[in-house]
């Protein structure tokens, strides 16, 4: 038998919902095809074969939040090639990084009646703030078509092409009517980077940051203009603070409202 | 992986357990031939939901609990709107639940189809995982993908994506499709149910071992139709019957040290919740071709060997594809969809049927609509204590087997749950031991 030569891919979990992973087996039509290609060496939500490392490719879902996590992504770096992060409890810290403005004592004795069972972290944070990462892939959960593309990107040893502008030039791309002016409807999709296909505004809806911040978001007119549709500041420093609340953009905007800053 | 103790012990070991959502471990300590002792280990870390839910607004749980779990976030949104419309008084319409309906029965085809074909019947039919599979058995992996795949466009029609649906919120949903959109799904569901209803015979054909067990069952009851999204009562196989808003006076959560999920009793007892129990508290509800499939390929009325819920899984699939095509097939252009909601000071109970059994949510909001408390209790949280006690009974059955046999056999009383452990921490590194 001829030696098996396809690049091995391994697929790690951290504290995350398991959606992002689930993306790569909602590849319905393309899975049997990825796995022609690249060896799914390492993967337990989809099987027990474990192929040992080095890992041509390792894809990291979730973010960091206990001591042993730190160690594990140090492990995981140094059996790997390339490291693609995938969604946003990876690439920025997730839900779960509320954790990060609140007393986490006091979390884990509302959640747990023996919190001194428990070994956390007081912190979320993404997988690039604890070793390299060669790309982040955005989004809650991460698009199919956009994770195939950075499969496909790293099989032919170029860059994944995936747009960095906002999700407003998606809604234009698709003939929405835009949200905030046509009903008056807060919606961040001027600071939060494409790639969901402008899901919410198709659905009448204002987008509520999924994606993360686009490459050059202007969260102080994106906060005034939040505050003249009728948000108070409290539902301002909400709105930034959900599923990318630890992206750098969203957290210094959500920090400035929460002080009393703008608007 | 077996090592030998200083005792004389011995502890089996598999570093992860695979095939199931999240991560955890097992822990069997055998002495002279008896299990002493037996443990599922929830590793997973812990992420807190119910204490950043304190301070957040009540139309945000949709969208915030969906986070818990991306193969059943439906689940998640039902219960958590659910409990804010009863909180607020809100009267959503009866085309508004159909809607529910609909979406929820997306994410049974997706979640029953992802645990039936890729992740459970590769323990009877001999294989590490789907992938290895599809080189003996193409058509059941491409059948399995091509299911899997008509549930999440179901999902993504209704709800805009398969995973974490935007379209829903507290009182109904952003946009109703259009009757349009649903019928280009119809070709698919039809091939879909067809499918099913034949691959009941194909699972019911694996080899099952001997495993019956005296389980209470709890699932949610609806007065005329099969518990999905919604019930309003949860009965029990000790003939108990408790109005959904009574969830909380018989069932009880409590921590122990080898799990970051909390464990739960049903008046101190432990109880399983799930495909077996939904399927066994509720046959009489299933359609006419469902029942008559379930009793061709042998189930009685009521299941009580875990290793066949790969066969009732089957059975809620086929239900599963009738209901989403009932449900497009009567649909009308035209409804509303959503009712307003306005916030008011007060508790309740949102409780429904995700595909690994019974979830409940009980939130408290003051006036102004601000979260002063929440909980969430999912299926696998309060189906670890049975893992466990089946865990035990299946080491005990099958001593005789060598480690290596007896660990997988372990490995799938643990799989019969379809156990999602992301679910259960808002688990799994196998140990034996033998002395």
């Amino acid at each position: 038998m001829a030696p098996d030569t396809r690049p091995k891919l391994a697929v790690w979990k951290f504290a995350s919902c398991d959606g992002c992973q689930l993306s790569l087996l909602n590849c319905e039509d393309e899975l049997l095809q990825i796995a022609e290609s690249i060896h799914i060496a390492y993967f337990p939500e989809a099987t027990r074969a474990v192929v040992e490392g080095p890992y041509e490719l390792s894809l990291v879902e979730g973010s960091i939040t206990t001591p042993e996590d730190v160690t594990r992504i140090h492990e995981i770096r140094a059996r790997s090639g390339t490291v693609v992060t995938i969604g946003a409890c990876a690439t920025a810290g997730g839900i779960q990084a509320l954790r990060n403005w609140a007393d986490v004592d006091e979390f884990r004795s509302i959640v747990y009646a023996h919190p001194e069972y428990l070994k956390t972290l007081d912190t979320s944070t993404p997988i690039a703030s604890h070793i390299d990462v060669d790309y982040e892939l955005r989004g809650c959960p991460v698009d199919k078509v956009q994770l195939v593309e950075v499969l496909a990107a790293f099989l032919n040893g170029r860059k994944p092409r995936i747009p960095t502008y906002s999700v407003c030039v998606e809604c234009k791309l698709k003939g929405n009517v835009c949200v905030p002016v046509a009903t008056g409807t807060p919606c961040l999709g001027p600071v939060t980077q494409a790639g969901c296909g402008a899901l919410c505004p198709s659905f009448g809806r204002g987008c509520y940051g999924c994606f993360g911040p686009q490459d050059s978001a202007n969260t102080e007119a994106m906060t005034r203009q939040l505050a003249e549709l009728g948000m108070s500041n409290a539902d301002i420093v909400r709105v930034y603070r959900t599923f990318n609340a630890g992206a750098p953009e969203f957290a210094a905007a959500s920090d400035n409202v929460a002080a009393g800053g703008a608007p | 992986m077996t090592h030998q103790l200083k005792d004389g012990g011995q502890v089996m070991q598999v570093g992860m357990l695979a095939r199931v959502e999240g991560e955890g471990g097992m822990h069997i300590e055998f002495k002279d031939g008896r299990v002493t002792d037996v443990k599922l280990n929830i590793f997973e870390p812990p992420r807190f939901y119910e204490g950043f839910l304190r301070g957040r607004k009540f139309t945000e749980p949709p969208d915030i609990t969906a986070r818990i779990c991306g193969i059943c976030p439906v689940a998640y949104q039902s219960a958590s709107t659910e409990a804010m419309e009863t909180i607020c008084g809100a009267q959503t319409t009866p085309e508004i639940q159909e809607m529910r309906r609909l979406l929820y029965c997306g994410e049974w085809i997706e979640s029953h189809a992802l645990h039936i074909f890729m992740l459970h019947a590769p323990d009877f039919l001999g294989y590490e995982g789907a992938i290895e599979m599809a080189a003996d058995h193409p058509d059941v992996v491409q059948m399995a993908l091509r299911l899997k795949k008509a549930g999440n466009d179901l999902m993504t029609a209704v709800g805009g994506r398969a995973i974490h649906p935007v379209n829903v919120k507290v009182g109904g949903f952003y946009r109703m499709p259009m009757v349009a959109e649903l019928q280009k799904l119809r070709p698919a569901l039809a091939q879909g149910r067809d499918d099913a209803l034949e691959a009941v015979a194909l699972v019911a054909g694996f080899d099952f071992p001997e495993f019956e067990q005296e389980y209470t069952y709890v699932a949610l009851r609806h007065p005329d139709r099969y518990p999905l999204e919604r019930g309003t009562r949860i009965v029990t196989t000790t003939g108990l019957q408790v109005p959904v808003a009574e969830i909380p006076d018989h069932i009880t959560e409590f921590h122990v040290a080898h799990s970051n999920a909390l464990h739960a009793s049903f008046d101190g007892q432990p109880y399983v919740v799930g495909p077996l129990a939904r399927y066994s508290l509720n046959f009489d509800q299933l359609s006419p071709s469902t029942q008559e499939a379930a009793l061709r390929a042998g189930l009685g009325e009521t299941c009580r060997n875990p290793f066949k819920s790969i066969i009732v899984r089957t059975v809620e699939l086929a239900y599963a594809f009738e209901e989403a095509l009932r449900i497009i097939d009567g649909w009308h252009d035209g409804h509303p969809p959503s009712v307003p909601v306005a916030p008011r000071e007060g508790e309740a109970i949102g409780a429904s049927e995700a595909p690994r059994g019974l979830i409940w949510h009980r939130y408290r909001i003051d006036a102004d609509g601000i979260i002063t408390d929440a909980q969430i209790v999912p299926p696998t949280s309060q189906n670890q204590a049975s893992i466990e006690a089946d865990l035990r009974r299946a080491a005990e059955q099958w001593t005789d087997l060598d480690d290596h046999m007896l660990t997988h056999r372990c490995e799938e009383a643990i799989r019969n749950y379809d156990p999602c452990i992301s679910c259960a921490t808002h688990f799994l590194d196998l140990r034996v031991k033998r002395s």
